[in-house]
């Protein structure tokens, strides 16, 4: 079995299970995001009276964060009274960032655990072992009733990233590239692992990265083996090493994909599709307007770092406006004691509250018709940021802060 | 309910969930409301020119990007007879089952030559599309615990029906 499938066999109360099966397991961590009033909906019209584990139950406000109307606030406010009522514990009120992020630092995900979040990005999770998977509103609201879900078991892909990445390519440009080869349906309906020597090497936070994006290709979750890096990154929120569960050497791939980094320059996706991938030296010539250094994928602190290091004591082009979201409230602290936020500010960037941000075109930076933005976040659909007619370039943080500088989609090596 | 007759509105492949139901909107909760906005990031006329019953056809990866359960909510508002298409995104399909909209997959699509505006008609018990002067493509019928959902208009009258599970 692979350690997903044994993840899920242990929440399920089986022996063994294999790919195809559906099984009804239980959840570790269940998380409701701010975009999901539906579920408190779903919830009582589906004759919901108690959540049955209000422990295991997080709300995070992270996607309308502060509330941008009063719609936005009406929503948060029936949430918070939910959670009040429920005695859910946990709820992240704005400005603790991220939900995904926001999890991992509550020392809530670890490696073996089972969490659903109303979040495709809930991928992100398997860069530490975990089993996560995004659901909808209704999906939640069962969860919160019963405690479990049902699963079909998916097969699992492998991909393979081999060799060094030169100096200014980062995770960001590994799965680009592998999204520009595989196409966003590529994992339909699957799980994707990441494995090979580039990934054992790779900080926490990068591999984050990889499995952020896994959900692009269309996964179901996807899976890192954990490892002492895992393990010294986790430490920092409480958790101790223990036994985790290993794929069986015998184990099937439904199929393995392998890379070698090397030779790879730093990429973009063209505005439209994540999968329309090139390398950022062939974008000749485009004027950006706004620059978007943020989110669940690209907003961590060894982002902020990479994009400090490129903009110290320099400033961003006239013309050009430079948006940056710590992707936690934590973050944000981090990149402060680094002085990594003071460079920033000085060099021209404007800083807003730890969360989604513009991403999702919901606040804090939407697009104008006919605007260009290079932004660190995932999705690059026609008017995901806004107006269906502004062009998203999706990049590194290497990438965004070589263009902020230069007011031109540009890769760092050009500088 | 088990035989859906309308016209075809025909969308490409990857059809995300932000074309569906544009993000700018997440924050409505109410139904009707939530039905005015459907598919306005693919084709702002869809809303307005579309008749209950009609049906969308896509190609791969319908419902791809967001957890967002307003996109399914949005074409069931609509009164949207089916969506079919030849893959959909997993999340996508799940809250399409659960909220009792109808979305079946039809890998080999393309040899029906679907316009737009061609009258359709599916057949969710014998597991047909049938395209009147065109064609006929076949799909596994729904199995009887899904169509008993859509039946049902989602899994919210069967939930209530069958009592609050236990856990385990």
């Amino acid at each position: 079995m692979h350690a997903l499938e044994k993840i899920l066999a242990r929440a399920s109360g089986k022996e063994r299970v294999s790919a195809g099966e559906i099984v009804v397991a239980q959840v570790d961590v269940a998380e409701v995001n701010d975009l999901y009033l539906q579920v408190v909906k779903s919830f009582y019209e589906l004759g919901g009276e108690k959540v049955l584990f209000p422990e295991r139950t997080t709300f995070v406000f992270d996607h309308y964060s502060p509330a941008p109307s009063i719609k936005a606030a009406d929503n948060h406010k029936k949430m918070r009274e939910f959670c009040a009522e429920m005695g859910i514990p946990h709820l992240f009120d704005i400005g603790e960032g991220v939900c995904h992020q926001v999890l991992v630092e509550s020392g809530m995900v670890g490696p073996g655990r089972i969490v659903v979040e109303t979040d495709s990005h809930t991928t992100t999770l398997g860069s530490l072992g975990a089993f996560g998977t995004g659901v909808g509103a209704t999906d939640m609201a069962t969860v919160l009733i019963s405690g479990t879900l049902w699963f079909k078991v998916p097969r699992v892909m492998k991909i393979v990233f081999e060799g060094e990445p030169r100096n200014g390519v980062m995770a960001k440009d590994l799965i680009l590239h592998a999204l520009g080869e595989l196409k966003q349906d590529a994992a339909l309906y699957k799980a994707v692992e990441f494995c090979g020597g580039t990934v054992r090497t790779m900080c926490q936070e990068e591999r984050m990265v990889l499995c952020n994006m896994a959900v692009e290709m269309g996964a179901k979750a996807a899976y890192i083996e954990p490892d002492e890096t895992t393990w010294e990154y986790l430490a920092r929120y409480g958790w101790k090493k223990e036994e985790v569960f290993l794929t069986d050497p015998d184990f099937e791939y439904e199929s393995v994909h392998t890379f070698a980094v090397s030779g790879l320059k730093p990429k973009a996706a063209l505005p439209g599709s994540v999968d329309n991938v090139a390398d950022t030296d062939s974008v000749k010539n485009v004027r950006v307007d706004q620059v978007f250094l943020g989110t669940c994928t690209g907003g961590r602190l060894n982002d902020i770092r990479v994009a400090a290091e490129i903009l110290k004591g320099k400033k961003v082009a006239p013309g050009t406006r430079f948006v940056v979201i710590p992707a936690s409230r934590r973050i944000f602290q981090d990149a402060l004691m680094a002085g990594y936020i003071g460079t920033l500010v000085e060099a021209g960037a404007v800083l807003s509250t730890p969360g989604c941000g513009p991403c999702l075109g919901a606040h804090e930076g939407i697009l104008a018709p006919g605007e260009v933005c290079v932004a660190t976040s995932s999705r690059n659909f026609p008017g995901r940021m806004g107006s269906t007619d502004a062009q998203i370039y999706i990049t590194s943080p290497a990438v965004a802060a070589a263009s902020a500088l230069a007011g031109f989609v540009r890769g760092p090596e050009a500088l | 309910m088990e035989i859906i007759r309308g016209k075809a509105f025909v969308f490409g492949n990857n059809i995300d969930t932000d074309q569906i139901y544009p993000g700018r909107y997440l924050e409505l909760t109410e139904h009707d409301e939530i039905a005015r906005h459907a598919m306005e990031g693919a084709d702002p006329s869809f809303a307005g020119s579309m008749s209950p019953g009609d049906l969308i056809v896509a190609g791969t990866n319908f419902g791809c990007g967001s957890s967002r359960e307003h996109a399914v909510i949005t074409l069931k508002n609509a009164k949207v007879g089916a969506v079919i298409a030849k893959s959909f995104a997993r999340i996508f399909f799940r809250n399409a089952i659960n909220q009792g909209l109808i979305a079946v997959e039809i890998p080999a699509l393309d040899p029906l030559g679907i316009v737009p505006g061609d009258s359709m008609e599916l057949d969710l018990i014998k597991g047909e599309c049938i395209v009147p002067g065109k064609g006929k493509a076949t799909f596994p019928p729904l199995p009887e615990h899904i169509l008993s959902i859509i039946q049902a208009g989602g899994i919210f009258q069967l939930f209530r029906e069958k009592g609050v599970r236990a856990p385990g």
